[in-house]
């Protein structure tokens, strides 16, 4: 399995109506590569994002983990995959979100336990353990009664990383997950996405945190209109790169970033 | 005023309130079950469902619940169906109840973020599960004040049930106000009992309300 990509995306499109939000999309990720995703507002990031788990359905294309077709069936001409199947491979692949959605009727900890319990078929009792493990592993082990209603955005994100890794993902794909949160709780939620490359998980991240991309991600990967049109190191991207709608994007973001 | 015809009739007016009480329970208990399926089916991938929960929703909006219980009371022993009169009432005012609960739960599943049933699926949840402990939990507590409002009309409503010759709060007072000639003295104990009843429900939701949203 070792020269099998993590993510593996072939001629990605998707529309919306008559709007195109993806085109001919290529990218490959290997096991414990961390890849940066960024671009302007509405230039297609969180559609790719959601093609990866099939969360969106895209219409033309491939999206293969570990070498296995998402959402669609091996036959041709394809067919959706049965729920079932698409469930299982779901499993392997955390999510994190913007919004961090956790569910406000539960506790910080049955947040973490649910899908446990629910997913993978832990008994009660196990799914608490592992999911008290879980919250202390993102430093929170003291608010596991905590309603989301009473936790910091931060730490609210927190637990949802936490419920994500609960599951033993072998890829994490994350949303913005600091977009939404006041600037002095930004620096706990990246520290715990650090920590998480530093040990090998494998990682796709769309952001607009400069900083992080620069000096946590392996591959930039730079979209606007639906096309990755610059793509390698963060310093061929961030530094060198010639291509004017990268160059554009940069200079606004240090000139909204500069006072 | 003869107070004593009111004090002698309490009791009895009193144990046919704890019938209206409990039938209308039982009625937005079915309601709730009938209108989780009808929104259920409302939000199905089949058209013929939809289109079916759109045609009992506005049924049951559109006839009078008098009639509707006629029609239950009447209809079902046309057709060989023999129905007493306690499952007529709970019956007629769990299918009306169901028609305006899968308003209230249709409404409450649109306040819910798209992003709550999204995070399970992320997960691999399957839809029954996402349903079952994300969305209707959710809904549940969105809805405790329509719903406790939903219960306060439909109690009101079932004083229509005497007419199928449950004895609940209405008809007993019909009888006591017939044989005592004292109709003003009945009839205000009712009203009263009835004000009591559900003042209290409202109190109740009110309390529930606060709990919901400090749990968060
Ligand atoms: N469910 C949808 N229905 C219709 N159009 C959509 C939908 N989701 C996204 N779009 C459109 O697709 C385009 C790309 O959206 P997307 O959310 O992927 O952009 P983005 O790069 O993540 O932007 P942002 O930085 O603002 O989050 C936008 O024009 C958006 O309006
Ligand atoms: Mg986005």
């Amino acid at each position: 399995m070792t020269d099998v990509a993590m993510v593996e995306m072939r001629g990605v499109a998707k529309t919306f109506g008559a709007l195109q939000v993806l085109r001919d999309i290529d990218l490959t990720v290997q096991t414990s590569e961390v890849v940066c995703l960024i671009g302007p507002s509405g230039s297609g990031k969180s559609t790719l994002l959601r093609c990866i788990n099939f969360l969106e359905p895209y219409d033309a294309g491939e999206v293969r983990i570990e070498g296995r077709l998402i959402g669609y069936t091996e036959t041709s001409p394809r067919r959706p995959m049965p729920h079932h199947a698409l469930q299982k491979m779901r499993r392997a692949i955390g999510m994190v979100f913007q919004h961090f959605n956790l569910w406000p009727h539960m506790t910080a900890l049955e947040n973490v336990a649910e899908a446990l319990v629910r997913v993978r078929g832990f008994s009660r009792t196990d799914a608490t353990g592992r999911a008290r493990a879980m919250l202390a592993r993102v430093g929170l082990a003291e608010k596991e009664k905590s309603y989301p209603a009473r936790l910091s955005g931060g730490q609210q994100q927190r637990v949802a990383i936490a419920r994500s890794l609960a599951m033993e993902p072998r890829l994490m794909l994350f949303d913005e997950p600091t977009s939404a949160l006041d600037p002095e709780l930004v620096g706990e939620v990246l520290q715990v996405m650090r920590d998480l490359a530093a040990e090998g998980m494998t990682m796709i991240v769309v952001t607009h945190e400069m900083g992080f991309a620069a000096s946590v991600a392996d591959r930039i990967a730079f979209l606007d209109h639906g096309r990755i049109v610059a793509s390698g190191s963060p310093r061929a991207v961030l530094h060198e790169s010639e291509e004017p709608r990268v160059r554009q994007f940069l200079q606004t973001y240090h000139e909204r970033n500069s006072f | 005023m003869k107070l004593q015809a009111a004090l002698d009739a309490l009791p009895y007016l009193l144990s046919a309130a704890g019938t209206t009480l409990w039938i209308s329970l039982a009625g937005i208990a079915l309601g709730q079950v009938l209108g989780a399926c009808v929104l259920l089916a409302r939000t199905a991938r089949s058209p013929a469902l939809r289109r079916a929960g759109a045609v009992y929703v506005s049924f049951f909006r559109g006839v009078p619940l008098l009639v509707q219980l006629l029609l239950i009371y009447y209809f079902l022993p046309y057709i060989g169906i023999d129905v007493p009169p306690l499952v007529a009432a709970i019956g007629a005012l769990g299918l009306a109840s169901g028609a305006y609960v899968s308003e209230i739960f249709r409404g409450s599943l649109a306040a819910i973020p798209r992003g709550q049933a999204e995070a399970a699926q992320a997960l691999g949840f399957s839809s029954a599960t996402v349903w079952r402990r994300i969305l209707l939990p959710q809904m549940l507590r969105i809805s405790t004040p329509a719903l406790v409002n939903e219960l306060i009309l439909l109690l009101k409503a079932s004083s229509l049930i005497s007419v199928v010759g449950v004895t609940e709060l209405t008809r007993t007072s019909h009888s006591f106000a017939a044989a005592t000639y004292r109709p003003f003295e009945i009839y205000i104990t009712a009203a009263l009992i009835y004000l009591a009843m559900n003042l209290a429900l409202a109190a109740l939701g009110a309390v529930l309300e606060r709990r919901l949203a400090a749990a968060g």
